[in-house]
């Protein structure tokens, strides 16, 4: 029998491959791509098949699906600025676009812009597509993407993405199709920045955001703040005739157990990130599938390196080797997790060290360490909370894990409100919670330089600091992995960050919908699945 | 003054009241509101609040202007019918509030509807016929309704009907409702879970006050004469009840329209519940303010309604 496909080939692969002809990569640069990733051309060319048979044989045309996110209230809004919730980021995607967007293994692609280009990475030239439409009829110019990028910059806005875009010092129009973005600093991730859902193209001067008038797939038909929105699909689209719905309606069940139940029983055909203990019911329910996407998100364990008992040296390593990254991964998150190395960076980002072991789970070393830091025998109380996701269930697994070795934790479990200004950030021993960033460089300087702002375990080191800066300056793509690469080594050996596990999300669809692939952006479809779906027997 | 108008001093003695509590209630949810960690700029913001951006937005907003300015501000455009402009997303609040309080009063509608004719029927014929098997059963159902939480029975409803029957939609409100059967098989369970909680109280309520005034000398006079028994307890007993059976009911119903929080949770039902929560969460002032003005006016009105009743009802301050 002729192996058909290659060792370590999953099912995300498939999706991967799936994905780039969906978005028409031709069989010839997806031969070639697979050639470069050690792929022999016979299996390489069954692949494809397979994949094209997957792609093709389905898609059909029409149809109408009601999705449910679990997160909704009267702050939903449909200013990309202002978007904060995963039902914003939804609804954001379907009405608008970005310059760029991050396809599959964090490679970034051309949406809106036809090419940026630029010689520094100081100051850049953004050129346009030429024919893209509003909803209104209004064509895409120059003047939206300067009014679009220029408004983070303005307080009275209130844009989540204020910090980042400072950077922007200078916005301006060349000529109808062109953007001229000058940045304080040199930052060769300028195109991989403007992929951020905030910065997603509106109409010049739109102030009022009771509906959405963008470039997107669908338009905003219906919007009320906390309760649904209704997308129809858009017949002007830019990227021609390549979406398959009619229309969706999108609403938050926020009940894990209702929105299950809803997509039970029919009357809701996604239902975004279910807590994998209803897996179980899900499972032998042929009209249910299910569709696991590991992003970077993940909850970690900080230890401040400048208060006691993180200052006393071995404590941090004790902990290290403390805490049961496999039970974790199991029993906490059953089994919908990857291991995490500690450090931030995950294997859905194309910089992520794959080098860096994990610590093993190994009491007796623990032990050792936690005697050098003379810390035995005296309680070290650990913050949790329900505001960190899984986080007492994993404080739980490190106290029980101390008791066996005669070290004395004791978990303090507090409030989820105030949760993030009272405790994170603040207490000696706590638990934290990160979402999904782009780039390392976000993540580095977010949370580990020297003068972060959220530097959980407040690590600081000249030697990364300028590390970072000379990474974010180069444009050569082989010196900035090795830099990344040295610097996640040195928060995993010397930061107070423990991450245990990058937590996967679980979104369960009717088995009818189909064409949702996982995307290392996040669940559904790093929140675009209504763009790429079609139901099937729609037609 | 003439007697009969003691009946009306009385009812508008209560309005006044009414009225009072409205405006001491704005006072202290306003403050406690205040003292609420965080605003709605930090909120707002979530974790990309650095103090810069925090202190611009909040400038934007108008949320430096003194507490008290605020608050009077909002109690002016109140008196003259504006609830005011929601801090979160720029909409008026009596837009946000508009569909969703209809939505809230009509599922309080039907469930009043549905469940305060059961409710009553089953407790006075539980007095009328005290210590019969009718009576016991009714009893012990109650006290099990009472003691299941409304979410487990919402929850096993869903799990019974919606998905392994599949006879009614699991969502009350995502849901089509193009007919008038469409609109009972949405209707069907958010309002089997809110009767369920709200009867048994109505129950046992009346229950307890018919029984409580058959064991009144006068009717036991009633009986002697030769009345039936269901002539003593409708003609003779009930008259007398009805002060605590309207305070019973208010009291349960008065719960329909700010508290069915679950409800309106499980079935995904959007009524002003949810949007009271929402506002807190935001710390969204015009919106909480006006969510707790319209819970306290209901509750106010049904409370009210209940003294009139009773008020008018009472021979003796009638005549």
């Amino acid at each position: 029998m002729t192996k058909k496909t290659p060792n370590n080939w999953t099912g995300r692969d498939d999706a991967l491959v799936e994905g780039m002809i969906r978005r028409g990569a031709s069989r010839r640069e997806l031969l070639k791509m697979l050639m470069a990733s050690g792929v022999g051309m016979a299996v390489g060319g069954s692949l494809l098949t397979r994949a094209s048979q997957a792609v093709a044989a389905t898609p059909v045309f029409g149809g109408s699906i009601k999705a449910a996110g679990w997160s909704s209230s009267t702050a939903d809004t449909l200013d990309p600025a202002k978007a904060s919730l995963s039902t914003d980021y939804v609804r954001c995607c379907s009405f608008y676009n970005r310059l760029t967007f991050l396809a599959e293994g964090g490679v970034t692609e051309m949406e809106l812009a036809e090419s940026i280009s630029t010689d520094d990475a100081q100051t850049w030239e953004i050129k346009l597509k030429s024919g893209v439409e509003f909803h209104d009829g209004s064509t895409l110019t120059a003047d939206d993407v300067v009014f679009s990028l220029k408004r983070h910059l303005d307080e009275a806005v209130g844009s989540k993405v204020n910090s980042i875009a400072k950077q922007m010092t200078e916005i301006t129009k060349l000529d109808d199709t062109t953007v001229k973005v000058v940045l304080a600093a040199p930052n060769a991730d300028l195109p991989t920045i403007l992929a951020l859902h905030h910065f997603m193209i509106i109409k010049d001067g739109t102030t009022d955001f009771t509906t959405a008038n963008g470039t997107g797939p669908f338009i905003c038909e219906a919007f009320e703040p906390g309760v649904r929105s209704v997308a129809v699909k858009n017949p002007n689209y830019f990227k021609g005739n390549t979406v398959y719905l009619d229309s969706y309606e999108y609403f938050a069940i926020p009940d894990n157990n209702a929105r299950v139940n809803a997509l039970l029983s029919g009357d809701i055909q996604v239902a975004a990130s279910v807590n994998a203990r209803s897996l179980r019911m899900l499972e032998g329910q042929p009209s249910v599938a299910t569709s696991i996407t590991t992003s970077g998100n993940y909850t970690n364990l900080n230890i401040r390196k400048d208060l006691d008992p993180g200052m006393k040296e071995g404590f941090i390593e004790g902990m290290k080797y403390l805490i049961n990254r496999e039970a974790i991964q199991k029993s906490v998150f059953r089994g919908l997790a990857e291991i995490g190395n500690d450090q931030p960076v995950s294997a859905a980002n194309k910089y992520h060290n794959p080098n860096i072991a994990p610590k093993a789970y190994d009491p007796e070393q623990a032990k050792f360490y936690f005697e050098k830091a003379g810390l035995m025998g005296t309680e070290v109380p650990i913050v949790a909370s329900d505001a960190a996701t899984s986080s007492v269930d994993m404080a739980m697994i490190v106290q029980q894990a101390g008791a066996e070795i005669g070290m004395n934790l004791k978990v303090d479990r507090v409030p989820s409100d105030g949760y993030w200004s009272n405790y994170w950030l603040k207490a000696p021993v706590h638990f934290g919670n990160i979402n999904p960033r782009p780039t390392p460089d976000i993540l580095f300087s977010l949370l580990y330089t020297s003068d972060a702002p959220w530097n959980e375990s407040q690590y600081k080191s000249e030697k990364f600091d300028s590390m970072l800066v000379e990474a974010r300056g180069a444009l050569d793509e082989d010196k900035r992995t090795s830099i990344y690469w040295d610097m996640q080594e040195m928060v995993a050996n010397e930061a107070g960050t423990i991450i245990p596990a990058y937590i996967s999300n679980v979104d369960a669809i009717s088995s009818n919908l189909k064409g949702l692939a996982p995307n290392p952006l996040g669940g559904q479809m790093g929140y675009a699945f209504a763009e790429y779906v079609w139901l099937d027997g729609a037609a | 003054m003439p007697k009969s108008l003691l009946p009306w001093i009385l009812v508008s003695q209560r309005l006044g009241i009414a009225l009072l509590t409205l405006v001491i209630v704005s006072f202290a949810v306003f403050f406690a509101t205040e003292l609420l960690p965080g605003d709605v700029a930090e909120i707002l913001l979530g974790q990309a609040a650095t103090p810069e951006a925090v202190a611009g937005l909040r400038t934007a907003m108008g949320l430096d202007e003194p507490a008290m300015h605020r608050f009077v501000g909002w109690l002016v455009g109140l008196a003259g019918g504006d609830m005011g402009t929601s801090y979160v997303n720029k909409m008026a609040v009596s837009d946000l509030m508009g569909g969703r309080l209809v939505n809230s009063l009509r599922l309080a509608a039907v469930t009043t509807l549905v469940s305060v004719p059961i409710a009553l029927a089953l407790g006075i014929g539980a007095a009328m016929w005290k210590g019969s098997m009718f009576d016991r059963v009714v009893s012990v159902a109650t006290i099990s309704v009472i003691s299941v939480p409304e979410f487990m029975v919402a929850t096993l409803a869903v799990l019974i009907f919606a998905v392994w029957l599949g006879w009614l939609p699991a969502l009350a409100y995502g849901a089509n409702v193009d007919s008038w059967g469409a609109m009972l098989r949405a209707y069907a369970m958010p309002v089997i879970t809110l009767s369920f909680v709200v009867s048994a109280q109505m129950i046992r309520m009346t229950r307890a006050a018919v029984i409580e005034t058959i064991n009144t000398p006068y009717v036991e006079m009633a009986l002697l004469k030769g009345a039936s028994r269901r002539r003593m307890v409708l003609g003779h007993a009930l008259p007398n009840a009805l002060g605590p059976i309207a305070n019973a009911v208010a009291l349960s119903l008065s719960y329909l329209v700010g508290g069915v929080i679950i409800v309106e949770t499980i079935f995904n039902y959007p009524g002003v519940a949810k949007l009271m929560v929402d506002a807190v969460a935001t710390r969204d002032l015009p919106l909480i303010q006006s969510c707790a003005m319209i819970f306290c006016v209901s509750y106010l009105s049904l409370i009210t309604l209940a003294d009139l009743i009773a008020i008018l009802s009472n021979p003796r301050l009638r005549r």
